[in-house]
């Protein structure tokens, strides 16, 4: 399962998780959107230790991160 | 493209770019050229504050013994001044200071907890033995090996001789200081170039000057970042 997590004051919340034969992506689809909205910027990581900025739910994506925005300062 | 510290060799390619940059549009963005311009900038400041104390520090005397006590005062300024550079620097990785305010808005010890987990999950094996042993996260990059705090980073810079120093954080709501590690690590993940355009350099100077003004964990980081570097 794939899952769509979200930084916060939580530590973290776990908004969705979904599979890649189409178990809950509507779901994760709508929370992922929603959370764009927010204002919230999404980052795809694999299991290598890679990261990629993303604008649309990567549905083959182990785990997608959702952060705040950084700033310098 | 950056490395995990425990797998450096198979990082995914990255081809985002972190939306941030469009906040701060007016700055060409980093690559190593810059990065180099920046240290060799710094290095021409420092010698230029440097060497007026040191003539006056060493023509004084010339002039009287007496005015050897002004010499002094000039050895300190040439000392103090790199100094507090260095000072500042060294702060972008330094604990947040209370200021004397209660801490009545900061994240409970659970959601501290749990931000490590996922932390820890983040980062491979090597960086997960520096993050429980230090409180930092050690990031293999292009520009150098990133040490990374909750409200700044540090660039051991490739030969580990210089160090740059970033301050940079997540920005809304108060989060657990792992949740604001975990944030400048894979905004640096994703896009490393863009991360030190974003990031707001503070220092650049040899890296003894910033390890003497470190706390212990801190150094112990900085200390294993040199390590890696040198793998």
């Amino acid at each position: 399962m794939s899952r769509l997590i979200r930084l916060d004051r939580t530590g973290h919340t776990e908004l969705a998780e979904w599979s890649i034969d189409g178990d809950g992506v509507h779901r994760a689809r709508t929370a992922f959107a929603a959370e764009l909205d927010h204002g919230y910027f999404a980052v795809a990581t694999g299991p290598d230790g890679g990261a990629e900025q993303v604008r649309e739910l990567p549905l083959n994506a182990e785990l997608v991160v959702l952060r705040r925005p950084i700033a310098g300062g | 493209m950056t490395d995990s510290a425990a797998a450096p060799d198979t990082a995914l390619a990255l081809v985002g770019v972190l939306p941030e940059l469009a906040a701060v549009a007016w700055r060409p963005r980093v690559d190593e050229a810059a990065l180099e311009r920046i240290d060799r900038r710094w290095t021409r400041w420092t010698i230029g504050q440097e060497v007026p104390f040191l003539l006056t520090a060493a023509g004084l005397p010339w002039l009287s013994p007496v005015l050897g006590i002004l010499s002094v005062a000039a050895l300190g300024f040439a000392w103090l001044i790199p100094h507090l550079y260095a000072n500042r620097g060294a702060g972008v990785v330094a604990p947040p200071r209370p200021w004397g305010a209660p801490p009545t808005d900061r994240p409970d010890e659970h959601a501290e907890r749990r931000a490590l987990g996922l932390l820890a999950d983040l980062v491979g094996h090597d960086a997960r033995v520096t993050l429980s042993q230090t409180g930092f996260v050690l990031e293999r990059g292009r520009f150098g090996v990133w040490l990374l705090g909750p409200a700044g980073a540090l660039l051991v810079r490739p030969g580990a001789r210089r160090v740059q120093s970033y301050c940079v954080h997540a920005t809304g709501e108060p989060l657990p200081r792992a949740d604001r590690i975990a944030h400048l690590l894979l905004a640096l993940r994703a896009d490393e170039a863009g991360f030190a355009t974003v990031a707001n350099l503070s220092f650049s100077g040899a890296r003894w000057r910033v390890r003497r003004c470190l706390d212990t964990p801190a150094r112990d980081a900085l200390d294993a970042a040199v390590a890696l570097a040198a793998r």
